[in-house]
């Protein structure tokens, strides 16, 4: 980009701006803000009630797991792992039949939960499963030692030990819900990528465009840096006491 | 009791069969505290989860009072696992629980009162001696203080039995102490009885009533403590427990080599000194390893009796006889060419 372009961007963007003012007196910058919100909290969640389950029977049922089980782990191994590998923008168009089966419509914004629930859910699946890997073997023996079943392991050991694992691995689920949100548009779906495209992009208002990036990248700051805190905040592995020592050793 | 009968365990590996033990025959009596040494990948581990069915044995039968694991389904399996505490070289505590929680979980495993399961984590961290650190994360404890409470969570059902495999092993000498002594008061008074494995010789011989000599997958040798110890019979045996002295303390022709073994004698009397003044015969030490512990000796401690002076045996043997000091003359056995082809070695190297 020359500086003559990105002068005249600027420009635009300056030019720009009473419409920007406009959209948000009339309140839509703030529906389409909700709207992404309430789209990557729902899919998120749902996301999880899906990926959660397959992500510790992938890992139960593993050749090295608490209880292993080939057919199982390979059988939905295999469907994870294709699901995966389709692009989003194809899944989309793909699945519309399924979302208009589930909510009835093959448009709008449930239409677009779902295909966000069917694009992440098998990711969040093998984020699951890694996180779990993660937790030392030791840890299973010395519970199955103590007569602990397979059930109270996964409930008392596995998920509790992996906590600060599986808080990371949803922190990276959601940031990229969010970044599948700005699709929605592409099926008659509201939010701020939306609002990009269909004020911003097509009718040519630069500042609209750069509103909603500037929207999305906070949120998703907000998301990362305050995940991380309280990921960093709840692990127990963390010697709090130590980073007293040093605080007050530095002070 | 726990019985072994004809074990063994193969392990498939991609590599192949591994085999991890051979035609196990071992009886682990009730009240011991029974000690299993050898080398790292001597199959002590293997052997030791074999007890709590952590591994399934591919041959034999392993039985605990009277039941044969291999015959009972995965919930007997569990209740009776609730009856073999377990401990491990690598403590592994749930790292996201506090200390009073990971005593309590195995209390949350089954019907346990609530109030019940408080009072008996509290029992448990005070006989630890850790009541006061029960708010404290595992990440801020020692590795010793991981380890009592690792004991303590394996005690929380009250079991019969208590499994330390390498417990002592990724400890400091101090903190090795104050395990195992917590180990031998919890069998003194609690009446537990302990397996214990360890590539250490010095942990055997703290606190062992009973010892095992693993090597090679197959059990070489097994007795009392102070029996196996004073006197092993296979060379494995001796190269375990004397690793030195099998090296380099051989007998030179016509020496008389004696082997002291001490196991919590009084460490009061000067003994070579006292032996000197009281028989006048004057000995070489050739290898001594023994610790002071609370005025008791433990350990081994090699002397001889030069060639020329040997008409002297028999006053230092009598010597022995009345001060209660256990020995043993060295002969010549079927490892005595071994042993020679050692020492020449040795001195060529000189
Ligand atoms: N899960 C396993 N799979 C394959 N081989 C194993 C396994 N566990 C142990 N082994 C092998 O069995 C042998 C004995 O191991 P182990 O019982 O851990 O010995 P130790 O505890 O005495 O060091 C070793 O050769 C080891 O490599
Ligand atoms: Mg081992």
């Amino acid at each position: 980009m020359n500086s003559t372009l990105l002068l005249s961007t600027f420009d635009k963007i300056i030019r720009d701006w009473p419409y920007v003012v406009e959209l948000f007196q009339k309140g839509e910058i703030a529906a389409a803000l909700g709207i992404t919100v309430w789209m990557v909290l729902l899919s998120v969640t749902f996301s999880y009630v899906l990926g959660l389950p397959v992500g510790i029977i992938l890992y139960v049922t593993d050749k090295t797991g608490i209880k292993p089980n080939v057919v199982v782990n390979k059988i939905l191994g295999v469907i994870v792992n294709i699901f995966r590998s389709i692009p989003f923008i194809i899944l989309m168009v793909a699945f519309l039949p399924v979302a208009k089966s589930l909510v009835g419509k093959s448009y709008g914004n449930a239409a677009m939960v779902v295909m966000l629930v069917i694009g992440a859910a098998p990711y969040v699946a093998r984020m699951v499963e890694s996180s779990l890997k993660e937790v030392d073997k030791g840890v299973i023996e010395a519970a199955q030692s103590l007569g602990a079943n397979t059930f109270q392991i996964i409930v008392k050991v596995l998920l509790p030990e992996a906590r600060p694992s599986l808080m990371i691995g949803a922190i990276i689920s959601t940031v990229t819900v969010i970044g599948y949100t700005a699709m929605a548009a592409t099926i008659g779906g509201a939010g701020l990528g939306a609002l990009a495209i269909t004020q911003g992009h097509l009718r040519g208002h630069q500042a609209v465009i750069w509103t909603a990036v500037v929207l999305i990248v906070l949120i998703v700051q907000l998301i990362q840096e305050g995940g991380m805190w309280l990921v960093k905040k709840t692990d127990r592995r963390v010697r709090n006491e130590n980073k007293r020592n040093k605080a007050q050793k530095n002070k | 009791m726990i019985e072994f009968v004809d074990v063994g365990k193969t392990f498939q590996s991609v590599s192949g069969p591994i085999v991890a033990l051979r035609n196990v025959n071992l009886t682990i009596g009730d009240g011991e505290i029974f000690g299993i040494i050898g080398l790292s990948g001597a199959g002590k581990s293997t052997l030791v989860r074999c007890i709590n069915f952590l591994e399934e044995p591919t041959e034999g039968r392993v039985i605990v009072d009277g039941e044969d694991l291999g015959q009972v389904g995965p919930k007997r399996l569990r209740q009776i696992r609730r009856n073999i505490g377990m401990i491990f070289q690598s403590f592994n505590l749930l790292e996201q629980r506090n200390v009073f929680d990971n005593v309590k979980f195995p209390l949350t495993l089954g019907r346990f009162d609530r109030k019940a399961a408080d009072a008996r984590v509290e029992e448990l961290l005070t006989l630890v001696g850790l009541w006061d650190r029960r708010k404290s994360y595992p990440s801020q404890l020692s590795g010793g203080q991981k380890q009592r409470v690792a004991i303590a969570r394996a005690l929380a059902t009250n079991p019969k039995y208590l499994l330390c495999d390498e417990a002592t092993s990724a400890l400091d000498p101090v903190a090795t102490e104050s395990v195992l002594s917590l180990l031998r008061h919890i069998n003194e008074t609690l009446g537990v009885t302990i397996v214990v494995i360890t590539h250490e010789m010095h942990v055997i011989e703290k606190i062992c009533t009973s010892v095992a000599v693993i090597a090679d997958s197959e059990i070489k040798e097994v007795g009392k403590v102070a029996d196996v110890f004073s006197d092993p019979k296979t060379r494995t045996a001796k190269e375990l427990i004397m690793p030195d002295l099998v090296r380099y303390a051989g007998k030179k022709p016509g020496e008389i080599q004696f082997r002291l073994l001490f196991n919590g004698e009084s460490s009061d009397m000067p003994l070579i000194s006292a032996l000197a003044l009281e028989t006048g015969v004057a000995v070489n030490i050739v290898y001594a390893d023994t610790k002071n512990v609370d005025g008791k000796v433990f350990g081994r401690m090699v002397i001889t009796l030069p060639a020329e002076k040997a008409e002297n045996a028999d006053k230092v043997t009598a010597f022995f006889d009345e001060n209660h000091i256990k020995y043993v003359i060295e002969t010549d056995d079927e490892d005595q060419s071994a042993d020679d082809t050692t020492i020449a070695e040795v001195a060529d190297d000189e």
